[in-house]
């Protein structure tokens, strides 16, 4: 059973949504004893970084968050608040994976916020793409992105730069996308989480 | 831990392959569909959130929904309309329709909308834009304009094109993007309801001058409508309405002639 940790950072509707879809269970985790009742967790997350971790703080849930040893999965500004430092905001996050979130760059000729569906490339054999093609399209809507680490990134995208679409380190992962609306790609990789070993 | 797909990727040049979007528009009133739609497989062709189901199995990338409900009720029907589809499609979705306060741009959201579109509201209060993408992200502000064409120059129009404004549409996009637009839908008045094609030439002009995502609407007729937009204009998404739902167009098709045009879909 998937918990998603509840703490006030934009509206996890859609996400709920999906998973009812998929007949896949979950609840809230809203205080440090909340986590031992799941063996997964989503950490969501839309808007501003900086204020996203401002929030997650708040909780008390971080210090629980960086302990975990069963699969986590941040979605879109819950990706980016796994990584070590935003340049929204100028923003210290939690460092569990040690990368940077940048701003897409005017110099990359690209229009910002890239919005909408992209081509992801995976390492073979990752499980978190099972029974998912390579290159299938993901519906992306972001500012900042995760920088290209060949230690680090496990699906990539490309968008005037190549960034990472999926990172990982151990049992934490991070989507870059929002699989709750990317179609069959995205609910298939929703499946997949919930079935990580 | 296979490397080997990555190294190759990581040595080959960064390229751009975001996906030119389809997006029908469904009118909605009182909770019901306004056009008349003609998909056979459309048990209830007046049910909104049916019709988008459809739409996301045809392939559609995104779907706007236009609330035009005059009465009280409006916040309360277009809420259950927005849970409905959130619920139910697995695409992203953009709800409109007379949005002017926080309130109900945040209860939108909260209901599992991915955007809110805005016209006439920031016309009227421009500094609204930036009241709900400093509350919201840009990302989720959508600034929809109707232009028309008069005496060489374009000019921005109200409440569904019906009142005339002063404002230069060139010059009203540049406002709306400084102060936090997230995206642009532009709709051409002159080429709305003639299925003669897009407003190619001010898409053009538009598009090389913003840096957000351009959304082009009003004129799609035929497939090589859509093959001129993106060849044409290179903005990132075309929106219809009667064309698809009376099924003169079908999403599939229209996308595998834009791919074998090696135009950037998703199929």
């Amino acid at each position: 059973m998937i918990g998603i940790v509840y703490y006030g950072a934009g509206n996890i509707f859609s996400l709920t949504a999906a998973l009812d879809r998929l007949g896949l269970s979950y609840g809230m985790i809203k205080t440090a004893e909340d986590f031992e009742k799941y063996d997964r967790y989503i950490i969501p997350g839309v808007g501003h970084a900086g204020s996203a971790m401002q929030k997650l703080k708040d909780t008390g849930l971080v210090p629980s968050i960086i302990k975990l040893k069963k699969p986590v999965l941040g979605i879109c500004v819950g990706m980016q608040l796994l990584t070590r430092h935003s340049e929204e905001g100028d923003s210290v996050l939690t460092n569990i994976i040690p990368l940077e979130t940048r701003l897409f760059s005017e110099k990359l000729k690209v229009k910002v916020p890239h919005t909408g569906w992209n081509k992801v490339f995976q390492n073979t054999g990752t499980p978190l793409f099972s029974d998912i093609p390579l290159g299938s399209h993901f519906y992306f809507v972001h500012s900042y992105f995760i920088e290209f680490n060949s230690n680090f990134t496990i699906a990539l995208a490309e968008y005037g730069i190549k960034f990472s679409a999926v990172i990982q380190k151990d049992n934490f992962y991070g989507v870059q996308f929002h699989p709750e609306k990317s179609g069959l790609a995205g609910e298939q990789l929703l499946k997949n989480f919930a079935h990580l070993a | 831990m296979n490397t080997l797909t990555k190294t190759n990727l990581s040595d080959t040049p960064a390229g751009n392959e975001l996906a030119k979007r389809i997006i029908p528009c469904l009118d909605v009133k009182d909770g019901r569909t306004v056009k008349g739609v003609n998909f056979v497989a459309l048990r209830d062709a007046g049910d909104p959130v049916e019709l988008a189901y459809q739409y996301s199995g045809q392939g559609a990338d995104e779907l706007v929904f236009l609330d035009i409900t005059a009465t009280h009720e409006r916040r309360k029907t277009m809420v259950e309309l927005v849970r409905s589809v959130a619920r139910q499609i697995n695409i992203p979705f953009t709800i409109g329709g007379g949005i002017n306060e926080i309130a109900d741009a945040d209860i939108l959201l909260n209901s599992g909308a991915d955007k809110i579109s805005v016209n006439s509201a920031v016309v009227r209060n421009p500094g609204f834009i930036d009241e709900l993408a400093l509350a919201f992200g840009k990302q989720f502000v959508v600034v929809a304009i109707d232009t028309k064409h008069i005496n060489g120059k374009n000019y921005v129009h109200l409440n569904g094109g019906r009142i005339a404004t002063d404002i230069e549409t060139e010059h009203w996009i540049k406002e709306a993007e400084e102060r936090g637009a997230g995206e642009i839908l532009l709709t051409s008045m002159d080429h709305d309801g003639t299925k003669a094609g897009f407003d190619n030439e001010l898409l053009k002009k538009i598009n090389d001058t913003i840096s957000i995502p351009l959304i082009a609407s009003g004129g799609a007729g035929t497939v090589q409508h859509f093959v001129d937009l993106f060849k044409l204009t290179n903005v990132d998404a075309a929106l219809a309405a009667s064309v698809f739902h009376y099924g003169e167009i079908l999403i599939p098709d229209l996308k595998n002639i834009l791919d074998q045009n090696n135009i950037e879909v998703r199929l």
